[in-house]
């Protein structure tokens, strides 16, 4: 996990009040975890932009392939029946 | 296969990524690019990642003789800030298959560039306030529209960095401001560094437009909204009216309101000198590099020791699970 010639890369993810997710904030090199957090804290929250921060190393991030976009996502293209708007229902049809 | 239809001599990827661009959309890490594109902002990126870490140097520089507790406290933000973006955009650069510690090699043995800007001297106080001024008032002119860039790691950098500049030029103007009413001697002070940033500031935005043969791509791929001329001629019309009112004198004797266009009309700088500072020859070039040089190679054995303790003690979390 250790990178060639320095520290890992990690991602951060920051969630910036309570109630609200954690998002990506971006990057960051740290040799171990303690020091990804600091960093982080150093790096993506000088002006309290955080309450919560989470650290993970980039190498245990599965990702979806861009070129699977179609066989991946194009399936839910044609069930607009999940939408609320698929329904035509009377005009004097209130609250629903 | 519309490929065919579109033209014969692109590629089912160079089509696709052509029409993210007309789009709008922006190109992600592991989006197909040319190669071009990916090393045309390999280049941008690290050379504006090594811009931010040699800028720390300036300031850095005033930081133990600013004139009162509260200027050291934000200088040393501001300075931090710096360093701060200069980690961002390294990390976006390394979206790109870029490696961090090759561009850093390349830093310290002079094989990448950083804004020439940062290869002048900060002889006096009022340098601090020319420098928010119009040294970060020139980067925010040309930051600005790079939030808008087509390659997404970079633009959501810019955005972060755009938030954080805004701070570091009100914070120098104000240092103009005040040293402009204070005695004579301080207003001069003012005057002097104005008459020190104007010119280099003007250069920032790099060569005029006809003599810039990287722009048009750039153009083209979206990674520049803006060409050099466009940025410049933005700073000095906003940078007029600041000068009026901190009551100096910008020290271009060309320099006039053009009713017609609505633009000032500004001087020629001394590309001669521009081109001098770039090829190495600068007042601080050498220093600005060594002093970078010393940095890394005396906290090697700070980055030996954080790897050691690392790798012991994920060895004993290892056996400790076994």
């Amino acid at each position: 996990m250790t990178h060639k010639k320095g520290y890992p890369l990690w991602e951060v993810f920051i969630r910036s009040n309570r109630g609200i997710d954690h998002k990506h904030a971006g990057s960051l090199r740290a040799a171990d975890a303690e020091m990804a957090l600091q960093n982080a804290r150093d790096l993506y929250t000088r002006r309290s932009e955080g309450v919560s921060i989470w650290v993970v190393p980039s190498n245990q991030i599965v990702a979806s392939d861009p070129d699977d976009k179609e066989t991946l996502f194009d399936p839910a293209e044609d069930k607009v029946y999940r939408h609320p708007t698929f329904y035509s229902l009377p005009d004097e049809l209130e609250h629903m | 296969m519309t490929v065919t239809e579109n033209s014969p001599t692109l590629s089912e990827n160079e089509v696709k990524f052509e029409e993210l661009l007309a789009m709008g959309a922006k190109i992600e890490p592991r989006d197909w690019m040319p190669d071009d594109y990916r090393k045309t902002l390999i280049r941008q990126i690290g050379q504006h990642a090594h811009s931010e870490i040699i800028g720390m140097q300036p300031e850095g520089n005033w930081i133990t003789r600013a004139p009162s507790l509260k200027r050291k406290a934000i200088l040393m933000s501001k300075v931090q800030d710096e360093a701060g973006h200069g980690l961002y955009l390294y990390s976006a650069a390394e979206t790109l298959g870029a490696d961090r510690t090759d561009m850093l090699e390349k830093l310290n043995n002079g094989k990448m560039k950083y804004s020439s800007i940062f290869n002048y001297p900060t002889p006096c106080w009022a340098d601090m306030g020319a420098i928010g001024w119009l040294v970060d008032g020139a980067a925010i002119c040309n930051q600005v529209p790079l939030c808008r860039t087509s390659y997404g790691p970079y633009a959501r950098a810019m955005v972060r960095i755009c938030k954080e500049e805004s701070f570091h030029q009100r914070q120098g103007y104000e240092i103009m401001l005040t040293l402009s009413n204070g005695s004579a001697k301080q207003k001069q002070m003012a005057q002097d560094a104005l008459n020190r940033w104007w010119w280099p500031a003007i250069m920032m935005f790099g060569p005029r437009d006809d003599q810039s043969p990287n722009s048009e791509l750039s153009l083209k791929w979206k990674i520049k909204l803006f060409s050099n001329d466009e940025l410049r001629q933005k700073f000095v019309d906003i940078a007029v009216p600041q000068a009026n009112i901190l009551g100096l004198t910008i020290p271009d004797k060309d320099l006039s309101w053009n009713e017609k266009t609505g633009h000032y009309t500004y001087g020629e700088p001394d590309w001669e000198e521009f081109f001098e500072v770039i090829r190495g020859n600068g007042p601080c070039n050498k220093e600005r590099v060594s002093n970078r040089r010393e940095a890394h190679e005396n906290g090697q054995w700070v980055r030996d020791a954080a790897i050691a303790y690392a790798k012991k003690h994920a060895e004993a979390a290892l056996s400790k699970a076994a």
